[in-house]
């Protein structure tokens, strides 16, 4: 096993090295800004971290203080755990939900597939910010749409702050969440879905397979290398959640009653751009990179596992 | 029992008894539509709230959830004081500041970027997909790491560059750091590995310039990703809020999203005003996407589904 892999794939074929200028010409542009405006900042985010700052001009050698104060911290540490449980919401509830979707319009006729595909990607136009808006309208109490639709359907909720109850104020992102990204992981599931091998799932139905075995049995596999994709991303864009709970939440910048509603980039960008601590930022962003690589690493070594069976 | 949960218990009952009735095709087939027209009302509906809300005066805002009776159409229930209030000039340090300098800046931020990114990232995807050159692999190695950095690491250092370039509080700040990006490099190389390398040699033998390669036989080929990439950058720098609202501070160089938001507290009982201008933001987007969004769905799902 190891032996094989050890092997370099030959050279293409039929393709002999360009001798010219050419692309070193037409990828100048990138290598500049990126050195200018990736490679720079990459390495000053490093040195950042161990400085106090006051604005973007003043500061102090710290060490490894902000570190020591992040994790003593317990406003982070709430924020630390909010923001994993939006994870963990967002690939338990939100992705099975795209995939339900994804499965009912995959069945159906090409014309209806693409006016609700349409549809139910529709509010990805839009953006965090005026979805955030648009809801912190919806879930206003007594009068709000969502607060009505509950009451019609459930016999509750006219009167919920969903907004300024700590309690409720998660499940008002996650709901707000939904009606974004559902649609959005959608489509990529409907794409693979229409990937996968007709003949196999035929078979398995002939061999007296239920839909449901068949989905997880013949399907999923056939479709793990985007799924893999879509948990990455999902879990990725979760540690970045901000300008949704922001909007929300705009009257205490974010952070909700109780700090319930509280997310790692919300203290990030309060503690970096209101209270003018570049140094602690950074941190911050250093945290979230690290947790963001480990996921990541972990899930593709999972889906190479998965392969492997 | 009201209308809404009559007519929720009632697709239940028709789907049963179809079941019951051994008629399992149709059951399924009666399951799937009443299942994707909900979920289509619950994702339409806050469109169609925000559609009558822009119309309605504030006095009666939260009376109708969505459009006043017919009988009760005026001037007093229906108007465009929404409009008028959010169009009027406000004071700032600056002079007055009006709603569409906002839809200005970020036409101008949206465009700039979405040209610019378009043009130099299919030059790089180019230049990746059909040269071999030393340091390729090099180069596409620093790449794919570099995407595993989240943007926000870098925000707090490029802030501070930005102030040091004195570009800060102006749109050049945001475009200019903004002029590349390594996923569009990536899916403008995907698109251009599937043009012919015999096209290419063919064009070299007949005395094209390589840039003339790229511009009139590479770009017209790959037009369905730069339409989609178009797209996606679009939406991405007209929706931009997080650096956009560390980057500008005079009020009359904000973005929109910036300024809705502040919006969201000066206005907290008005709440037609920046409702209005959220609806009238929504509206570039949904109408590029009308244009583009065959290309956009194959575009965005194109590097996943093959990689």
């Amino acid at each position: 096993m190891s032996g094989k892999i050890s092997q370099r794939p030959p050279r293409p074929p039929g393709r002999p090295r360009y001798k010219g200028k050419a692309p070193y010409l037409f990828l100048s542009p990138y290598i500049v800004l990126t050195a200018a405006f990736f490679a720079v900042p990459f390495i000053n985010a490093i040195v950042l971290a161990f400085y106090e700052t006051n604005g973007p001009r003043s500061r102090a050698f710290v060490g490894l203080d902000n570190f020591i104060f992040l994790f003593s911290d317990s406003t982070f540490r709430q924020a630390l755990f909010n923001t994993t449980l939006f994870a963990f919401v967002s690939v338990f509830i939100q992705l099975p939900l795209s995939m339900a979707l994804a499965l009912l319009l995959n069945s159906g006729g090409d014309k209806v597939k693409g006016f609700f595909r349409l549809v139910f990607f529709s509010p990805n136009l839009v953006g965090q910010v005026l979805v955030g808006i648009l809801f912190s309208v919806l879930f206003t109490p007594r009068y709000g749409l969502v607060n009505r639709v509950f009451q019609i359907v459930l016999h509750w909720g006219l009167e919920a702050r969903w907004l300024s109850d700590p309690r409720l104020i998660m499940a008002a992102i996650v709901l707000t969440s939904l009606w974004l990204w559902v649609g959005f992981n959608m489509i990529y599931f409907l794409a693979a879905l229409q990937t996968v091998d007709k003949t196999l799932q035929e078979a398995a139905r002939i061999d007296g397979a239920s839909p449901w075995q068949i989905f997880w049995h013949v399907t999923l596999p056939s479709m793990r290398h985007v799924v893999v994709f879509v948990v990455i991303m999902s879990v990725i864009g979760s540690y970045q959640l901000f300008e949704l709970p922001l909007t929300l939440l705009s009257e205490s910048y974010g952070f909700g009653a109780n700090n319930a509603g509280l997310t790692l980039i919300t203290y990030l960008n309060y503690m970096a751009f209101r209270s003018g601590d570049l140094g602690l930022g950074s941190a911050v962003g250093w945290v979230v990179a690290v947790i963001i690589f480990t996921i990541s690493l972990i899930q593709i070594r999972l889906g190479r596992i998965a392969e492997e069976d | 029992m009201n209308i809404l949960q009559i007519l929720l218990v009632a697709l239940f009952v028709a789907f049963v008894a179809l079941r019951s009735l051994g008629r399992r095709q149709a059951a399924s087939r009666f399951a799937r539509w009443t299942l994707m027209g909900l979920g289509a009302v619950v994702v339409l509906a806050p469109f169609t709230w925000l559609l009558a809300a822009v119309f309605k005066d504030r006095s009666v805002l939260n009376e109708y959830i969505f459009l006043p009776p017919v009988g009760q159409w005026s001037e007093k229930t229906l108007n465009l004081n929404n409009f008028r209030q959010l169009f009027q000039g406000r004071p700032s340090v600056t002079g007055l500041v009006y709603f569409w300098e906002y839809v200005l800046n970020s036409t101008v931020y949206a465009t700039c970027t979405t040209v610019l990114q378009i043009f130099f990232c299919s030059l790089g995807g180019y230049a990746l997909a059909k040269y071999e050159f030393r340091g390729k692999t090099a180069l596409t190695l620093f790449m794919l790491g570099s995407m595993m950095i989240p943007s926000v690491l870098l925000l707090a250092p490029l802030y501070k560059m930005v102030v040091d370039l004195g570009l800060v509080d102006s749109l050049a700040g945001l475009i200019i750091p903004g002029m590349v990006s390594t996923y569009g490099i990536f899916l403008f190389r995907q698109a251009c590995l599937s043009v012919p390398n015999e096209m290419i040699d063919a064009a070299r033998l007949d005395g094209c310039g390589e840039f003339g390669i790229y511009l009139r036989l590479v770009m017209p080929l790959v037009r369905p990703m730069a339409a989609a990439f178009c797209l996606i950058c679009f939406l991405g720098n007209w929706n931009a809020f997080f650096a956009p609202n560390v980057f500008l501070h005079s009020q009359d160089k904000l973005t929109l999203p910036v300024v809705l938001n502040l919006y969201l507290g000066e206005f907290r009982h008005d709440q037609g005003v920046f409702l209005t201008g959220t609806a009238l933001a929504m509206i570039p987007p949904a109408v590029l996407f009308f244009a583009l969004q065959r290309e956009f769905i194959s575009g965005l799902t194109s590097g996943a589904v093959k990689g």
